[in-house]
């Protein structure tokens, strides 16, 4: 792969921004107490589906810019790996060890679970694409 | 500064910095560089818990550039891509070593950075 275009580069950024306010709206609505992070758990898990299912989508197939702009822009920003890990932090700081171990292997297998649940939606042909597009990016 | 737009602002620098790792460093079957995006920004937010910045900086920086550096749907579907079939055993091997690859050292990391960010505050 080589250096991403700057209307690629821009398309995330934008889709980033909205993602990532999605996210920080959710948690302002229902955040995260000192027990299981259920919001952010919820937001990786529906995050993983909709890039999994985003092949699916015709009108992303047609035009990269839309690829990069959803996937790796809106859905990219909109989940976080890094406030998953400080949240696993937090609960084994605290004792909680078997609490942290479920939700660092429950948000794993939930957001690969659906992702494959996703992936049945769209042909072999139709991911191939997306992802020539940088859309597993 | 409201903080709806720091958080706007902070993932448009983050997620093109995972884009343009993604694309560089990215190979079939070998997500370097959204490993690197992953890990970088675990890092990151541990020393910014740990320096215990205001809420105004957290928003910019915590859940705006380095929630929108690191993403979990990139990380499931690379995961989920590597097995070629249900039954493709090296791959799942693949799949379970690139979640682990990230996950352990994403946390290891992240307690690094809060116990640097304690020390330094």
């Amino acid at each position: 792969m080589s250096a991403p275009r700057p209307s690629a580069m821009l398309a995330v950024a934008v889709g980033g921004a909205l993602g990532a306010v999605l996210r920080w709206w959710l948690g302002e609505v229902a955040p995260d107490g000192a027990g299981f992070p259920g919001t952010t758990f919820a937001i990786n898990v529906g995050g993983a589906f909709g890039l999994g299912l985003l092949p699916a989508v015709a009108a992303v197939r047609r035009r990269p810019l839309l690829t990069a702009g959803i996937g790796t822009g809106v859905l990219g920003g909109f989940t976080t790996l890094s406030t998953a890990s400080e949240q696993a932090r937090v609960l084994l700081a605290s004792g909680q060890v078997l609490l942290g171990l479920v939700y660092v292997v429950g948000t794993l297998l939930a957001a690969v679970a659906a992702v494959a649940v996703a992936d049945r939606l769209s042909t072999r042909a139709q991911q191939a694409r997306v992802e020539a597009e940088g859309g597993d990016e | 500064m409201p903080d709806v737009l720091l958080v706007a602002l902070g993932a448009a620098a983050g997620a093109p910095l995972r884009y343009w790792l993604g694309q560089v460093f990215d190979r079939p079957g070998l997500h370097r560089g959204t490993l690197v995006a992953n890990l970088v920004a675990s890092t990151l937010l541990g020393l910014f818990t740990g320096l215990a910045l205001s809420g105004t900086v957290t928003a910019l920086l915590g859940t705006g550039f380095c929630g929108a550096l690191s993403t979990y749907s990139s990380f499931a579907v690379q995961t989920h891509s590597h097995p070629t079939s249900p039954r493709d055993g090296a791959g799942i091997v693949r799949g379970a070593t690139y979640a682990l690859v990230t996950l352990v050292p994403a946390l290891a990391l992240c307690s690094l950075g809060f116990v640097a960010g304690t020390a330094l505050a």
